[in-house]
């Protein structure tokens, strides 16, 4: 620090506080809400302490859900958390063996399958959603788990990971390894994954995170209630008139949909920062 | 890379590509080349007659009035811009001020849970500000009705969830500065205000850039959730930014031709996005 006088001291303390404000308020309302019956919710202005019902709420919004929405937060939570881990260790596996597949080995077609891969990168499910509906739709897919996860799997942000990864380890391991007698998938599996656990783990916590987070691709293929995943829940409880809706069930639901990945995210700080900041390069 | 040693296997490296490339096929080329072809027909939504229109679907974005595509775009624009900018200086003042990495977790927040948290602030029956502002301050929250509060509340809602991600690059950013610029600088006279702009600032230059992009990208592309949660495109068509569009146009108005040929602008846009950020980094590397 440069700075010695008081005010410049304390004042990046207080900013902090004002952030934290600023980030923490609007999910404290949140939970301000889940703690109250609908009727206190109503009655604006709404209390901002905590009220009486926690209990109730939480119980019905995981064991019943909303009126007219057909599900319950558990079984949402359950399908959330099915495609999340789908997407990230679907992701994290063919990545691996196609980085090794790339960086360890010289084949004919390694630069083309090296492109075909790297193209994906530009192009965001947004941006080709129809397309991709109608071929997984033809597929036979919608209402299914491989549905929900298949198309997610594309992008190849870990591949560029691993393959970064792999790059930094000495050729010499390899060799000695080849020398030893092992054969290259002996070699992945005894040397180069332990290697990688680091790598491995920061690309966990942001795919995990993104695919807790999917909202437009579920949002189009799940139109049975049993698969739902949790956003898709909140959005059709909320998709009534106002007066209509639980707020305090679908309150209690978006808290719960948010604690999954956020948790991840504090539980593995280090590996998740590690891992965001390294995409760049 | 031609002195490194390699392994020698004449089909165990197609086998161990396969997944990601069988993948990568299906799910991205087959879709996006579909897509492209698609734009260039018109269907009837039951999947009936398709007639081969050329360019029409294109022009008929710019020419039919009821597309509004100009708009939309002018939407976008604005919408993306705005977010960057608050997003970006609320997330460099912190990390100057506070160089702690508590405030990493909104990141994890899914942007249609941002959406959701917003949207209960402000709904205008039951929302704390939106009561807050009508009872104290006199001001009428609807943004329901009112196209410019709308396009507030996306805004915040945005650059809310978007703050924590470049708070973490910034922070890094930040921490590559050296000290001893910063300290000769102040030992010149130089006051904290004169060091930040004339030192810091410039320093940060790669992630201010770096930043941009991925913002204008964020604001772009993924913002859907929010605005499909928050104000569904309206009032009227004030918040409907290029990729609730598609959506809407394809899903909800079933024009396959016109969504496809919207998805192929996108596309033509993410890869000049991409381009100049690829260009930006190769430079970098040499820098």
């Amino acid at each position: 620090m440069t700075e010695h006088n008081t005010v410049q001291r304390v004042l990046p303390h207080v900013f902090l506080i004002v952030a934290m404000v600023i980030l923490l308020f609007p999910i404290w309302i949140v939970f301000i809400a889940s703690t109250h019956t609908n009727a206190e919710i109503l009655s604006a202005p709404m209390p901002l302490a905590p009220g009486s019902h926690f209990l109730e709420n939480y119980s019905r919004a995981i064991l019943e859900g909303n009126k007219n929405l057909g599900t319950s937060a558990l079984t949402m939570l359950k399908n959330s958390l099915i495609m999340a881990l789908g997407i990230s260790i679907g992701k994290i596996v063919i990545s691996l063996l196609a980085a090794f597949a790339i960086v360890f080995f010289n084949f004919k077609l390694r630069k083309f399958c090296f492109w075909a891969i790297f193209i994906t990168l530009m192009l965001p499910v947004e941006v080709r959603i129809m397309p991709t509906y109608k071929v997984v739709s033809d597929l036979g897919l919608l209402n299914t788990y491989a549905g929900l996860i298949l198309p997610m799997v594309v992008s190849a942000t870990a591949v560029f990971l691993f393959r970064q990864f792999f790059m930094t380890v000495p050729r010499e391991i390899a060799e000695a390894s080849q020398i030893d007698g092992a054969s290259p998938m002996q070699f992945f599996w005894r040397i180069l994954l332990p290697m990688t656990r680091t790598p491995i783990s920061a690309m966990f916590v942001i795919q995990f995170i993104y695919g807790w987070n999917q909202y437009l691709w579920p949002l189009l293929i799940t139109t049975k209630q049993e698969y739902y995943t949790i956003l898709i829940g909140i959005n059709r409880m909320l998709s009534g008139a106002d007066v209509l809706v639980e707020w305090q069930i679908v309150m209690a639901t978006t808290l719960l949909a948010l604690l999954p990945p956020a948790l991840v995210v504090v539980v593995m700080q280090k590996q998740f920062i590690a891992g965001m900041t390294d995409r760049e390069k | 890379m031609t002195q490194q040693y390699e392994f020698k296997a004449k089909w165990l490296p197609y086998l161990l590509v396969l997944p990601q490339m069988v993948i990568v096929f299906v799910f991205f080329f087959w879709p996006s080349l579909q897509g492209v072809w698609q734009s260039f027909f018109l269907q009837d939504p039951f999947g009936g007659r398709v007639i081969f229109v050329g360019l029409e679907n294109y022009t008929r974005l710019f020419t039919e009035p009821s597309y509004a595509y100009g708009e939309s775009f002018r939407i976008s624009i604005a919408f993306a811009a705005a977010v960057a900018m608050l997003s970006m200086v609320v997330a460099l003042f912190l990390a100057t001020q506070a160089n702690k990495t508590m405030m990493i977790w909104p990141y994890a927040v899914a942007t249609m849970v941002a959406g959701v948290l917003w949207l209960f602030l402000f709904n205008p029956n039951v929302g704390v500000i939106a009561w807050a502002m009508k009872h104290k301050l006199g001001i009428e929250w609807n943004h329901l009705l009112d196209s410019n509060q709308a396009f507030l509340l996306v805004t915040l809602a945005a650059s809310w969830k978007q703050i924590s991600y470049n708070f973490v690059f910034f922070l890094a950013g930040l921490q590559s500065v050296p000290n001893d610029l910063v300290e000769a600088a102040a030992i010149d006279g130089a006051g904290p205000t004169r060091r930040f702009w004339t030192i810091i600032f410039p320093l940060l230059s790669p992630t201010t850039f770096y930043l941009l992009v991925m913002n204008l990208v964020y604001g772009f592309f993924e913002t859907f959730p929010i605005i499909h949660q928050v104000t569904a495109g309206g009032p009227g068509k004030a918040t409907s930014i290029l990729v609730y569009k598609v959506w809407r146009d394809g899903v909800v108005n079933l024009d396959l031709g016109g969504s496809s040929a919207q998805s192929v602008i996108l596309m033509i846009m993410v890869i000049g996005l991409t381009v100049i950020q690829f260009r930006f980094i190769e430079r970098r590397v040499h820098y």
